[in-house]
Parts: C-alpha cells; sequence; structure tokens
C-alpha cells in the first residue's frame, strides 16, 4: 500500500536525521527529569495532605510528568519543520508523488517513538523513588503518550506550515503550552482547586489526559476515567491528522 | 511539453489583491532549454511553482508533459523534476542517500535507487562528496546535489529555478555545461533566470516577463532583432557620402546615416547583409577600411518592452 510504503520510508528518513542528532531527545528529557529530581520531593510532604489523591507522590506525579513530556515534546518539532521548509526539503517532497499524508505521519511517527523512549527512560528513572507500576498499566500509558504525541505533533506541524518562522512560531507555542499546562493539573490535581477553575480546565483535552494517566497508574485500569480519557485523546489525534495532513498538501506561498 | 493559457496567480494580503501573475500563455516544445527572464518579483518563481502544482493557479489551463495541471496534477508530478532556489537537501544527510530516498518515493526499488544514485554522482562528478553529509558541501556541489535530486526519476522535463544564482563564474560555466548534456539526453528544461547572459548563452528560446506579463518571447536572436535588427559599421576613406546613397537604395538595408565618421547601416540579418555590403562597396569601388557587426542585447529588448533597464532592476 502506498500510503504505508510512503510512511516508512519518511519516517526511516527522520528517524536517521534524528540519530545524527539525538542531542534534541536527552534536552527534550532534561526537563521531566529536573521535575522528578527536585520538585516531586516537595510533594512527599504533602501526600498525605487531604485533597491529595491516593497512590503515593510519585505515582501521582509521574503520569503528570508523562503528560507534559507529550505535550512539550511534540510542540517542539514545530521548530524543526520549520528548519526543513528553509532548506528547501519540504517543497522538494511536495513536487514529487508522495502521499501528503505519509509527509505528516512519518515525521509523526518519528515523534511518538521519541516520545516512548523517553517515557520508558522517565519510568525507569522513577521507579527507584517510590513509582509503583504494572505491565498493562504502562502499556496502556504508552498508548495514551502517543495519543497526545500523534494530536499535538500533527497541530504543531500545521502551525509551523502557516506560520513558517521560528519567530512566528516560538512565542505562539510558548504561550498556548502555559495554560494548557496548567489547567491539566500536571504539577498538584485541579481537584484540589476552586470550582471555577475546575470548571475551566474540563475544556482542556490535556486534563482529561492527566486524570486518565493518573488512574491508570493507581491500578484502576478500567476507569471510565481512563476511557474517556483515551477517547478525547484518541479525537485530538483524528482532527491533529486531518488538520495537519490538509496543511501539508495545500500550496503554501 | 508544456502549454498555457491565461496562467494567473492572485495573493490576497490584508484587504489587496497582488496579482503575481497576470495571464502568461507560453509554449515550451519538447528538447528545448526554454528560459524565463525578468527581474526579481515579475512572476517568474510563482509561474513555476504553478507549473510544478506547488501553487494552485487561479485562472487559466496548462498542460506540463502532456497531463493536465489542474485535473492530473498526480501524473504531472511523476514526470517532472523540480530544482528550487531555496535547495533541498537536509544538511545532516549524505548526499548519497538523498538520491536514494528520491528515488524511493517515486517508486523505485531499493537496488534501483542506488544504482541511479551513483550513476548521478558519476556524472555530475560528486564522488569525492556523495558520502559526506551535504552541510559540507560548496556552493556548486550543493547545487549540483539538488540537480541530482531532481533527476533521479529521469523526468522528461526539468524546472530549475534560477540555477546559478550565487554560483562563482566557474561553477556557474560548469551549470550550463550540465544543462545543455540535460538537454543532448532529450530532457527538456524549462529554467528562470535574472541574468541576460545566461538567458543568451543558454536558452533555445525564451520569454521575457516583466510584472506577471510576458512582453516577449522567441529565440534569443529573434527577440533581439525585434528591436532595431542588426547594425553593421563601416569604415570608409573616400565617397563616404556615395556610398551612403548606394547602402540607401538597397532593400535589405532599412536604414542608414552617418554617426561619428561612421557609416551605419540597419539591417534584418547581419550574417547575410554583410557579404551584400562587401560585393556593393567592390563593385562601385569604393575601399572599406573596417566592417563591424554588433547585435543589440537582450537587454535592450527588455528596455524596449518595459521602458527600465533589466541591468538596473536586478542591481
Amino acid at each position: 500500500m502506498k500510503l504505508a510504503r510512503d510512511t516508512w520510508l519518511i519516517f526511516q528518513r527522520q528517524m536517521s536525521i534524528l540519530l545524527h542528532n539525538p542531542a534534541w531527545v536527552i534536552i527534550g528529557l532534561a526537563q521531566p527529569v529536573m521535575y522528578l529530581l527536585l520538585f516531586a520531593p516537595l510533594l512527599k510532604s504533602f501526600a498525605n495532605a487531604p485533597g491529595f489523591p491516593p497512590g503515593g507522590a510519585y505515582n501521582v506525579f509521574v503520569p503528570g510528568l508523562l503528560i507534559q513530556l507529550g505535550l512539550f515534546g511534540a510542540t517542539g518539532v514545530g521548530f524543526g519543520l520549520i528548519a526543513e521548509l528553509r532548506a528547501g526539503v519540504v517543497e522538494r517532497f511536495r513536487v514529487t508523488p508522495v502521499s501528503r499524508l505519509a509527509l505528516l505521519l512519518g515525521r509523526a511517527a518519528r515523534d511518538i517513538t521519541t516520545l516512548i523512549v523517553q517515557s520508558l527512560l522517565l519510568m525507569l528513572l522513577a521507579i527507584p523513588f517510590g513509582l509503583s507500576v504494572t505491565i498493562s498499566g504502562v502499556v496502556i500509558m504508552l498508548g495514551l503518550v502517543a495519543l497526545i504525541g500523534l494530536g499535538m505533533a500533527s497541530i504543531a506541524y500545521a502551525v509551523a506550515l502557516a506560520l513558517r518562522s521560528e519567530d512566528a512560531y516560538a512565542p505562539l507555542v510558548f504561550s498556548a503550552s502555559l495554560p494548557l499546562l496548567l489547567l491539566s493539573g500536571v504539577l498538584l490535581p485541579i481537584d484540589a482547586g476552586p470550582a471555577w477553575l475546575k470548571a475551566v480546565a474540563t475544556f482542556n483535552p490535556l486534563f482529561h489526559a492527566v486524570k486518565a494517566a493518573r488512574d491508570l497508574f493507581n491500578s484502576h485500569g478500567g476507569d471510565p476515567d481512563v476511557v474517556r480519557g483515551l477517547v478525547i485523546m484518541a479525537i485530538l489525534a483524528l482532527v491533529g491528522v486531518l488538520v495537519g495532513a490538509r496543511s501539508f498538501s495545500r500550496a503554501v506561498a | 511539453m508544456i502549454e498555457t493559457h491565461g496562467l494567473r496567480r492572485t495573493f490576497k494580503t490584508r484587504g489587496s489583491t497582488v496579482e503575481a501573475v497576470a495571464g502568461v500563455d507560453l509554449e515550451v516544445r519538447e528538447g528545448e532549454i526554454f528560459g524565463f527572464l525578468g527581474p526579481n518579483g515579475a512572476g517568474k518563481t510563482t509561474t513555476l511553482r504553478m507549473l510544478s502544482t506547488l501553487l494552485p493557479p487561479t485562472g487559466g489551463e496548462a498542460r506540463v508533459a502532456g497531463a493536465d495541471l489542474r485535473r492530473e496534477a498526480a501524473r504531472v508530478r511523476e514526470r517532472i523534476g523540480y530544482v528550487s532556489q531555496a535547495g533541498s537537501s537536509a544538511p545532516e544527510v549524505r548526499g548519497r542517500d538523498e538520491l536514494v530516498i528520491q528515488g524511493r518515493v517515486y517508486g523505485m526499488s531499493k537496488r534501483d535507487a542506488s544504482a541511479r544514485a551513483a550513476e548521478l554522482l558519476a556524472t555530475l562528478e560528486l564522488n569525492d562528496c556523495g558520502d559526506r553529509p551535504t552541510k559540507t558541501y560548496s556552493g556548486g556541489q550543493k547545487r549540483r546535489l539538488d540537480i541530482g535530486i531532481g533527476l533521479m526519476h529521469r523526468p522528461k522535463l526539468l524546472f530549475l529555478d534560477e540555477p546559478t544564482t550565487g554560483l562563482d563564474p566557474q561553477s556557474r560555466a560548469r551549470m550550463w555545461e550540465e544543462v545543455r548534456r540535460l538537454r543532448s539526453g532529450g530532457t527538456t528544461v524549462f529554467l528562470t533566470t535574472h541574468y541576460l547572459e545566461e538567458a543568451d548563452a543558454l536558452c533555445d528560446r525564451l520569454a521575457i516577463i516583466d510584472h506577471g506579463r510576458i512582453v516577449a518571447e522567441g529565440t534569443p536572436n529573434e527577440l533581439k532583432r525585434q528591436v532595431a535588427g542588426d547594425v553593421i559599421t563601416l569604415g570608409v576613406d573616400g565617397g563616404r557620402d556615395r556610398a551612403l546613397e548606394l547602402l540607401r537604395s538597397q532593400s535589405f538595408v532599412r536604414e542608414a546615416g552617418i554617426e561619428a565618421e561612421e557609416l551605419r547601416i540597419y539591417v534584418d540579418h547581419g550574417e547575410s547583409a554583410m557579404p551584400q555590403v562587401l560585393r556593393i562597396m567592390d563593385a562601385a569601388d569604393i575601399p572599406l577600411s573596417t566592417m563591424a557587426l554588433s547585435r543589440p542585447s537582450l537587454d535592450d529588448v527588455f528596455l524596449r518592452q518595459t521602458g527600465r533597464s533589466l541591468r538596473e532592476t536586478a542591481a
């Protein structure tokens, strides 16, 4: 099938470029690792406070970090695409008969692969601190992270193709991702906050992702929150792919 | 190979509409090097991007490499190669790998793509750097690799957008040679340029574009003749007035006069007029001390069509 073949070709090319310069994978991981080392220990003292969800500080905090990793990892990929635009690479492929959807999916597949490797490393690192996980929990968690990666990266590509310059892309991405992050309850559960904050947060897809991730690591695999989070992320991914593929196929001046 | 009728493209920017290409009619024949000459911003690249399926036209029709541009874009893509001004290779990737992936997206097998890549590296004299990342390439090497990328799938028609801009004279000469070699291999080449010398030396036929419109089209010689024909300058020692009268009465002479002590006659075809002039002067026993043929340049063509000099607009 042409789409699968083209996606595989683009994925291979993107992976080989990434492996030439794996520094970005490490830099992307540095932030959540710092949270893990420098912020999570603080939570330990609050883990027994009223309003703090059960499961222990690390089982509450690490799921949030994984979602954060997905958000930041995926929005950062827009910078790489802008560099490719400037080098003429995107245009070069758009003149070929390659599937436009593959131009998106091949890149997104690389981004998902990166995220999964980073997530596994982060979880591995958190186990000595007190994170406890099950195999099925990890697998579903990686699926959730992959969906976030697919959705967010696709949207990031569409935005990068529309703006075409780092100067326009950077401020937009930073100002959009901070409220998304704060309203997702990554740092502290939103449930502990005032009702209005909770009401606003329910409109944030990542809020549901974080909720699902936390429930997942507190051994409620079949929890309706988990299912809801997965469904919402799947919808986000689908919308992202549609928007992203459209951007790759449409001409840009 | 290319035929367009009323091809146009407008861009909307904050309330105002800019007509980048305002109805272009073109005919590019198989096996020729066709040049698109014009100053920056004249609409060359926009036209090229439309013809290579990158930009949908807002009006008009075009057939490219035997397929309809609007309805059969996929077929056009299979048959054309496109080398953009911006370059086309990723800095981290080896030149050889760029060629191979290009062949692969056109459906070639790994083995075929590798063989074709090796062949192109050899013809483009990139063997020494083929296995290095492209960020180590010189400007000329990078441009040759870009051409190789455009040629991987053996297209019938190759678009080159400003192929020699930014190259040193030696690399430019090298590029011209490459383009001529393509033509002798049967590839039709459509290139844009804002260099008069390039259009003159390299192209079989060309169109001059300004403000989104084609102002002249033909072979470089035809275009130059349109301006004023050729000029023959004669140095005559004695009997200048008699010579002038004699020449004025000839049917092939459009105009004749004396300028700066020299006889200047304007003719349509300088090459064939020169021997005739010689014969007439000989028969009338008028001795000639010098004889020179000069032609108007493409810049004269541009000047006449647009009222501006291309050299000035390009600067």
